[in-house]
């Protein structure tokens, strides 16, 4: 019974949960069973509270027994990123600077969560602060690919894509600044879905990239996904960049909706760096769309696709350094036990704190906003990034959504691209213009290289369009059961 | 856009309260040059008509009634301090 549960999707598991089938208790022994017994190979988690997790599952069963089941979700595991907020349970980033931090509080996603029913659980493993494209950046371990475990899952959200790709959790919450959902997603065969800036709210989001960072839905099917982003999505006081917009029942939209669409692909997308498997399984994808009745037109983003991880890495560099400045080893975090004076307190924190990267970046972004830089850099990019945006406004007065790779590869080895920063930067190149923009864009299984390594298939969607963005992906989905499989552990 | 000088990282490093090593400063340095030559492509764009953007919806100018609303308890706050006492953070000396 175990076995079946930990693959089954989140819609199965509720149905179960609603028939009486299983008890929520049962799902969380299962999820935590199948976790001790992997995930000293796959390592997708920092940490879990086994007896936090089992009072929710309890508390949940005692809910349905008393027929006062909350929702879709009561009842149904859902593991977080180590970088969102759940109250009493550590909060690190996967980074030193934060290793023995517990929340005071709950994140808003968190809050929404437990109203839900659903049970926050669990640690998830990410690239620390979520710098990072491989979970490679983490300071305490990296995470394997299930699918091949001397591969990176992807980053920075490569723990909680691991461990749904293995069966650990049937859900998860990622965050995602340059393609931290999107991108592990394609690499583990799963499900990934990042909202349009301002749907989720990023109160207790340990902060990248202000403008850029949105938390966001994995799950193993597209339907999985559509019940968490109605969970967590909407309005929130407590964040001033939260956009008020009715949130719709988007798993009733992405069955009502059928298609057909109009669907753009950027020319730019497809030229020299995009490994050939990938641009076979994407362009089959494409095609299954063309003989399902839509149209499919090219379309260009010619800006987009030259600058945007320039652009990015100036706009997200000088924004992290800023939101970054507030680890200073005073009231919180790691507390420097060689520094001489307050200032000097400062210096060692940070530096004893902080891997490489997270500091590459800080300077980088310190540097770019500096007096004689700023206008260079930092208002440059922020013009080019209106252009950026405008590139995607245009293609979307023709068609309703992008089809586009996700990576230029499948999944690459461990250590193949640490020691080379610029050539982690250039991979982000299909995901990163999104979060410029601040489009929703997700990702979903669309095939597998000879060497079986998962492929990915971006869906961009119009702002505040996550009901067709969902429907568009549900149907490829249901026509392809890529989503199915699982790696062998 | 000029040709970039490397960065100056002395200087940065300061201004983050960074305190790097000497390997660190040179291997930073030279990531951080190749990275900064790559971002010299931005050049190439006329932005002479464009206005920056600085976050990517119009949402702005967004109030709050104030309303006094409860706040974290002291202890709480302070869960995470290194070094407490009173109900205060305690820090090395700021100012002589």
């Amino acid at each position: 019974m175990s076995s079946d549960l930990i693959f089954k999707s989140a819609a199965e598991l509720a149905a179960l949960l609603e028939a009486k089938e299983v008890s929520s208790v049962e799902l969380a022994r299962a999820f935590i069973a199948r976790t001790r017994a992997i995930d000293g190979k796959v390592r997708a988690f920092n940490s879990f509270d086994e007896a936090d997790a089992l009072a929710q599952a309890r508390a949940s069963d005692a809910r349905r027994a008393a027929g006062q089941a909350r929702g879709v979700l009561d009842g149904i595991p859902v593991g977080i990123k180590d970088v969102i907020a759940v109250a009493g349970q550590p909060l690190t980033a996967s980074s030193r600077m934060l290793a023995n931090f517990v929340s005071p509080y709950d994140a808003t996603v968190t809050r929404k969560l437990k109203d839900a029913g659903a049970i926050p659980w669990g640690r998830l493993n990410m690239d620390e602060f979520a710098m990072g494209s491989s979970t490679e950046n983490s300071a305490f371990h990296p995470t394997c690919n299930p699918w091949d475990l001397k591969r990176v899952p992807g980053g920075s959200s490569g723990g909680a894509a691991a461990a749904i790709a293995a069966g650990e959790t049937p859900l998860a919450l990622g965050s995602d600044t340059g393609g931290s959902i999107r991108q592990p997603a394609a690499f583990c065969n799963i499900v990934g879905f990042k909202p349009t800036y301002g749907l989720v709210s990023r109160y207790g989001l340990i902060a990248f990239a202000s403008s850029l960072d949105q938390i966001g839905p994995l799950a193993r099917t597209v339907e999985g996904a559509a019940l968490l982003l109605a969970v967590i999505a909407g309005h929130d006081p407590l964040d001033s960049t939260s956009f008020s917009t009715p949130i719709p029942d988007y798993r009733a939209e992405l069955k009502r909706r059928r298609g057909p669409w109009k669907l753009g692909v950027p020319r730019e997308y497809f030229s020299a760096g995009l490994d050939a498997e990938v641009d076979g399984a994407v362009k089959a994808a494409i095609e299954f769309y063309r003989e399902s009745g839509c149209e499919i037109r090219e379309v260009s983003l010619p800006l987009a696709a030259d600058y945007a991880i320039a652009v990015y890495y100036i706009i997200a560099t000088a924004e992290a350094s800023s939101n970054l400045a507030r680890y200073d080893g005073i009231r919180y975090g790691h507390r420097s036990k060689e520094a001489t004076d307050a200032i000097d307190l400062y210096f060692k924190s940070r530096a004893e704190g902080f891997g490489a990267e997270v500091k590459r970046r800080i300077i980088l972004g310190t540097h770019v906003l500096s007096s004689g830089y700023y206008d260079a850099y930092y208002l440059r990019a922020q013009k080019v990034r209106t252009l950026i945006r405008n590139d995607f406004m245009r293609a979307f007065q023709e068609v309703d959504a992008l089809l586009a790779p996700v990576s230029p590869t499948a999944a690459f080895q461990q250590g193949e691209k640490s020691s080379d920063p610029l050539a982690m930067y250039l991979s982000d190149i299909y995901t990163i213009s999104l979060n410029l923009a601040g489009l929703p864009g997700m990702s979903i299984p669309c095939g597998f290289t000879t060497g079986g390594l998962p492929i990915g298939l971006q869906i961009i969607g119009q702002p505040y369009q996550e009901a067709g963005l969902l429907a568009i992906a549900h149907a490829y989905e249901q026509g392809h059961d890529w989503h199915t499989r699982h790696p062998s552990l | 856009m000029a040709s970039p000088p490397d960065i100056n990282i002395d200087y940065v490093a300061n201004l983050a309260r960074l305190a790097l090593t000497d390997q660190e400063k040179e291997i930073f340095s030279r990531q951080l040059g190749d990275v900064l030559r790559y971002i010299e492509k931005l050049g190439e764009v006329d932005v002479s008509q464009v206005e920056p953007t600085a976050h990517a919806f119009p949402v702005s100018n967004v109030w709050a009634d104030d309303v006094p609303q409860p706040s974290l308890p002291v202890e709480v706050a302070l869960k995470n301090a290194p070094v407490q006492r009173d109900n205060m953070v305690v820090v090395p000396v700021v100012v002589e």
